[in-house]
């Protein structure tokens, strides 16, 4: 679990043979100035580095199989997506739906635990509260899946013109990245729901995708502006290939691995500061939408006294799924990492 | 040394500029500003219009601006439409308690979670590496709101050691003099609002430095392997030296600067994690703040103001930083 702001991974200087050299990286501590925007230009470099021979992918494909922290990841992933998708086939009821024998039990402070038809007890609303997390996997993963795509397309749609044009451009794109990494995350998103006339979903998602965007902007920047003066850039651009198409086909498609890897990281924050969002009351007002964060951040904030189920099972959840991202996603940056090719 | 203080501040300011323009622009042009916040949605359209004027909301937004900039470099960030207070002094008031609890939990964060890394470091794969790095993972996994809600249960209502919530307890008097209230009663010798103040500290420091401490302990235990590696300490060990110093003045010391880096990175998350932790334990911060500045209303002018602020002290702590490098590290080279 080596962490890329102890090691710069510089490229490997490329000698006869176009094998590339593991270990050859130096500390980079000499280089002072925002020390958050050199890390990620560093992870960049780091997966844009060397490659040639074995491809990559393949090549951290092979290591991640054989690492158990990449498969214990992969695995609650997997399982988190299936449930996700199956929810109507394993979810035994309706999760929107008030059932008559638990609201009759619902009072000021008693929520109905549990009983044979209903595994898990009652939402505050007399709803099924096991179904209710059941179908809380799908939207969990459609607001954490949306929220990091959105951030991902902006994001790389600005690295991707910073990195490709450069020149002021570039210096004006990442002025503006610095801008955003200088506030605190929370804070950022908290504001930009604060900006919409009434909360919604959407607002939640939007707000958490735009605190990703300038992390994927500079990753990207960092690894465009490491293929550039790539052999195979060179070569492209020596056999006349138009400048669009080196951009599109040569320098983006190579780039996208450590964005790759971030956006699984970036699920999990998204997940968690969607919850956040909940608690402070800034969340999807939608009484029936059935998400973890919501759930946990609104219910299971106000009756943590009556019956904290409401809080821990939710909160689980989260944290199993958020640990899963996380473990996979940091199993598959180590596997790109320059730095472990054997 | 005073050039690069001097080209740090001058790029500080236009960071400042420009977020400050961005933040205006943005919350002027949203639906549901704070005419509609002070009147309700039921108002006449011309006692709307006339807050409006009186507000300065119906000249352009660049006059606006101008006009803002102007009182701000005087220090003037305007009146809270909320309370109508002026804005500093009511950010003034509640930024102490912010600092106060930041501060803790950043002590708590750097002095476990420093000696942890190292240690997890130096026995790697034994299993007090593992269960550092599984707490870690866990650290960063668990919304720490939730965390929150669970000390408090279990330290105030299944066993009580401390108080649930608020900086001191209800009718204790303390003479407010930093507003550091554990210092304040250190400075008045009023040691018994000191210790109250420091009891009510704790659950929630506990709960902010969560992921720092997570953070911190993942850097330095990764740090120190790969110092570990370098060929000084090969050759410090082959010229015999004494473990310790070898421990001390080469791992440690060079192992560190990471370590600073990303304390300073921290303070980020810190603001992010304070607004979640002043929720749950009734804290009456800036965290506090933030959350009644919009949720009674969007109340702008304090809004700008505590974003403003949260961005000139991520950018300050981390211009520190970087210059304290040169000290800890003197092959650095300050460019």
């Amino acid at each position: 679990m080596s962490d890329p702001t102890t090691q710069a991974g510089t490229p490997a200087p490329r000698s006869g043979d176009d094998k590339p050299r593991p270990g050859m990286s130096e500390r980079s501590i000499g280089v002072l100035g925002d020390r958050k925007k050199a890390r990620l230009d560093e992870l960049a470099r780091a997966s844009a580095a060397d490659r040639g021979g074995v491809s990559l992918v393949r090549d951290a494909a092979r290591r991640l199989r054989r690492n158990p922290v990449a498969i214990i990841g992969a695995a609650i992933v997997g399982l988190f997506v299936l449930v996700a998708i199956f929810a109507p086939l394993i979810a035994p009821h309706d999760p929107v739906q008030r059932f008559d024998e638990l609201t009759k039990n619902l009072t000021v402070d008693t929520i109905p635990g549990a009983s044979g038809e209903f595994p898990l007890g009652s939402d505050p609303l007399g709803r099924d509260f096991l179904s209710r997390m059941i179908y809380g996997a799908r939207q969990t993963l459609f607001v954490g899946v949306l929220a990091t795509l959105i951030g991902l397309a902006l994001g790389v749609l600005i690295g991707a013109i910073a990195g490709a044009f450069g020149g002021w451009v570039d210096v004006v794109l990442m002025r503006l990245t610095d801008v955003m990494l200088a506030l605190p995350s929370l804070l950022l998103a908290i504001t930009l729901v604060a900006m919409a006339s009434r909360s919604s979903q959407w607002t939640v998602i939007f707000a958490v995708a735009i605190v990703s965007v300038p992390i994927f902007a500079r990753l990207l920047r960092g690894s465009m502006l490491a293929q550039r003066e790539s052999d195979h850039v060179l070569a492209a651009r020596a056999l006349g290939v138009k400048e669009r198409n080196i951009v599109l086909r040569h320098m983006l498609p190579n780039s996208l691995t450590a964005v790759i890897v971030q956006a699984t990281l970036t699920f999990a924050v998204a997940i968690l500061d969607a919850a956040a969002l909940s608690f402070l009351g800034l969340g999807d007002p939608d009484i029936n939408r059935a998400e973890w964060g919501l759930m946990l951040g609104v219910d299971g904030q106000r009756y943590f006294e009556v019956r904290p189920e409401l809080a821990y099972y939710p909160a689980l959840a989260i944290i199993v799924v958020a640990l899963g991202f996380t473990l996979l996603g940091e199993a598959m940056r180590e596997a790109i990492d320059p730095k472990n090719r054997r | 040394m005073l050039r690069v203080i001097v080209r740090r501040l001058l790029q500080l300011v236009v960071t400042l500029i420009a977020l400050s323009a961005l933040i205006f622009i943005w919350l002027r042009n949203l639906p549901g500003g704070p005419v509609e916040a002070l009147l309700g949605e039921r108002a006449t359209p011309e006692r709307r219009a006339l807050l409006t004027k009186a507000l300065g909301y119906d000249q352009p937004i660049l006059v606006q601006y101008g006009k803002f900039m102007q009182r701000v470099v005087t220090g003037d960030f305007g009146n809270s439409i909320r309370t109508g207070d002026p804005v500093t002094e009511v950010i003034s008031r509640a930024f102490p308690a912010t600092i106060e609890l930041a501060l803790a939990a950043m002590i708590i964060a750097v002095g476990l979670g420093v000696p942890l890394g190292y240690l997890a470091a130096r026995w790697r794969g034994r299993s007090l590496d593992n269960l550092t790095i599984a707490g870690t993972l866990l650290g960063i996994s668990i919304p720490i709101f939730f965390l929150g809600y669970l000390l408090k249960d279990v330290f105030t209502q299944n066993i009580h050691w401390f108080p649930p919530s608020g900086r001191l307890t209800t009718g204790l008097d303390n003479t407010n003099v930093t507003g550091f209230f554990v210092l304040d009663g250190l400075l008045t010798r009023e040691f018994d609002a000191s210790a109250d103040a420091l009891w009510h500290l704790i659950l929630p420091a506990i709960t902010l430095a969560t992921i720092p401490l997570a953070v911190i302990v993942r850097i330095t235990r990764a740090s120190v392997l790969d110092v570990l590696n370098e060929d000084y300490v090969r050759t410090a060990e082959a010229k015999g030296l004494r473990h310790r110093t070898i421990r001390g003045r080469h791992i440690l010391r060079n192992a560190l600067l990471p370590v600073v880096t990303t304390i300073g990175l921290q303070t980020g998350a810190l603001l992010s994690g304070a607004v979640l932790t002043e929720k749950v334990y009734n804290w009456g911060g800036i965290g506090t703040l933030i959350t009644d500045s919009i949720s009674g209303g969007r109340d702008y002018p304090v809004l700008q103001a505590i974003i403003l602020l949260a961005a000139l002290v991520f950018v300050v702590v981390n211009l520190l930083v970087d210059l304290s490098y040169a000290f800890i590290d003197p092959r650095v080279r300050v460019r």
